[in-house]
């Protein structure tokens, strides 16, 4: 018995590679979008949150199916991809990354909005009465203090999207290379009856995400301790 | 307040009531069905439930995962299969009651397009080309899938399609597919575009029954309800030519 056929190694490449690209991107959507519910006083601060809170609860089919009809050719995301010659998005990469963009956005914004409420705003008044400037304020103390919160951000919004199966399965179309992540490679196996093939990849999954989470208490335990 | 709150407690304790002690149907069918016979079962379980007194439980899903649950035990008194694989298999486990097991319904396979006037009645447009996505359910899990396969390896165009396949897990995800547009064209199943024995809609090319291995779909009796009569009855009911009747409505072929 082989351990891994080749369009295994695929997928287990391709969920990497998703994953890296979901996290990169949330990095630079979340944290402005954290920073403004950590200090925003509008009036609807409170459905900003929720919307981004909602993945959380619905179910991914949910999402998944929505996306589907809009990224759809009738839907109104896919009528602005026609009319900009991107093409359609479902059964793409990167209709895959918008779907999990989507999907681990709360992932993502919380943890780096509670590290941004936990810090005041003590640190920063300090930081405007030496004279620096709004950016130097945030990259130069805001940043750093809630570096915890970016470090959880960073590894739960890359562990979400390697387990991530409802939205994918519903927007992927399982093409191998493309958009056949490993979730959707061991579902597959399973149906299939492939049992043997399905316990390897489902036994890696479990191995990485308990080192995931493993290091994810001991050295975020750690760094809260460094810059507390 | 006090017995305002006692009469509250009085409606809640009706409630409870009235939901654990509910008037007990004559007998009870829990019924394992392929997603593609979803339309058809409904209207045969509602005639079969006005005639017999029986209350039938229908779930539905992918003939492979209903065998994988069968033989881990889930509760089920029939198993309406899109296949004979699955149903075949659980006999030889000793799982079925013997000699339960028929076909009640020969699937038929269709490439179906939701916009209309794109697919001819030939099936030409899928040599043609100028389509980004086919879809067709996993060969590996539907039979439908199988019967794709088989037809575009029969036309010389698998190789050429290879670039264009998207696939879906079930026969109801490839009718999602190409209902949303997202798939030009999609191989899917007659009865999940027949309403009232005409096509609801699209256009489509009904494969001929030639291109493709029979999709002979089968019921069995599970073991577990060997005496069960009401589930009996239903398979008794299946077989009657009211619900053949209706199978036919939805494009299924009886021979």
């Amino acid at each position: 018995m082989t351990v891994f056929d080749p369009d295994d190694l695929q997928a287990v490449w391709l969920t990497l590679k998703l994953a890296g690209v979901v996290t990169l991107l949330l990095l630079f959507i979340a944290t402005p979008l954290a920073w403004w519910l950590a200090h925003s006083r509008k009036w609807y601060k409170g459905a900003v949150a929720a919307l981004v809170a909602l993945p959380l609860v619905l179910p991914p089919t949910v999402l998944g199916f929505y996306l589907l009809l809009l990224m759809g050719p009738h839907g109104i995301v896919g009528e602005l991809t026609a009319a900009l010659h991107i093409g359609a998005l479902p059964f793409t990469f990167t209709g895959l990354v918008i779907g999990s963009v989507l999907f681990s956005m709360p992932f993502a914004v919380q943890p780096i909005q509670n590290a941004f409420e936990a810090m005041g705003k003590r640190p920063l008044e300090v930081a405007a009465t030496l004279r620096a400037g709004r950016w130097d304020r945030f990259f130069s103390v805001a940043v750093p203090l809630a570096r915890p919160g970016f470090f959880t951000a960073i590894i739960l919004a890359f562990a979400h999207t390697v387990g991530e199966f409802g939205v994918v399965l519903m927007l992927g179309g399982n093409i191998p290379g493309e958009t056949r992540v490993l979730s959707v490679a061991i579902y597959n196996h399973v149906e299939a009856m492939e049992y043997g093939a399905a316990q390897w990849l489902a036994g890696g999954m479990v191995l990485f995400s308990f080192i995931v989470l493993l290091g994810l208490y001991l050295t975020g335990g750690k760094s809260w301790k460094v810059t507390r | 307040m006090a017995s305002n709150k006692s009469r509250w407690l009085f409606a809640l304790g009706t409630l409870l009531f009235a939901m654990v002690i509910r008037p007990v149907a004559a007998g009870e069918v829990n019924a394992a069905v392929a997603a593609n016979f979803a339309v058809p079962m409904q209207q045969i379980v509602e005639l079969f439930q006005k005639e017999s007194g029986h209350a039938v439980k229908v779930s539905l899903g992918s003939s492979g995962k209903f065998y994988s649950q069968i033989k881990q035990g889930a509760p089920f008194d029939v198993f309406l299969s899109a296949d004979e694989k699955n149903p075949k298999l659980l006999e030889e486990e000793g799982l079925t009651v013997p000699n339960s097991r028929f076909v009640y319904a020969f699937g038929k396979l269709v490439l179906w397009s939701a916009q209309p006037g794109y697919v001819d009645d030939k099936g030409a447009v899928l040599g043609k080309g100028g389509y980004k996505k086919l879809a067709y359910a996993d060969p590996k899990l539907a039979p439908y899938g199988f019967a794709a396969k088989e037809t575009l390896e029969g036309l010389g165009l698998w190789d050429s399609v290879q670039g264009k396949l998207v696939t879906g897990e079930s026969i109801a995800q490839t009718y999602q597919f190409a209902a949303t547009g997202n798939a030009e064209l999609a191989f899917i199943a007659l009865s999940q575009i027949t309403k009232d024995g005409k096509v609801s809609g699209g256009s489509w090319w009904l494969v001929p029954a030639s291109m493709y291995s029979p999709i002979r779909q089968s019921a069995v009796l599970l073991s577990s309800a060997k005496d069960k009569a009401a589930a009996q009855a239903f398979l008794k009911f299946l077989k009657s030519e009211k619900a053949v009747a209706i199978i036919r409505n939805f494009g299924y072929d009886l021979h």
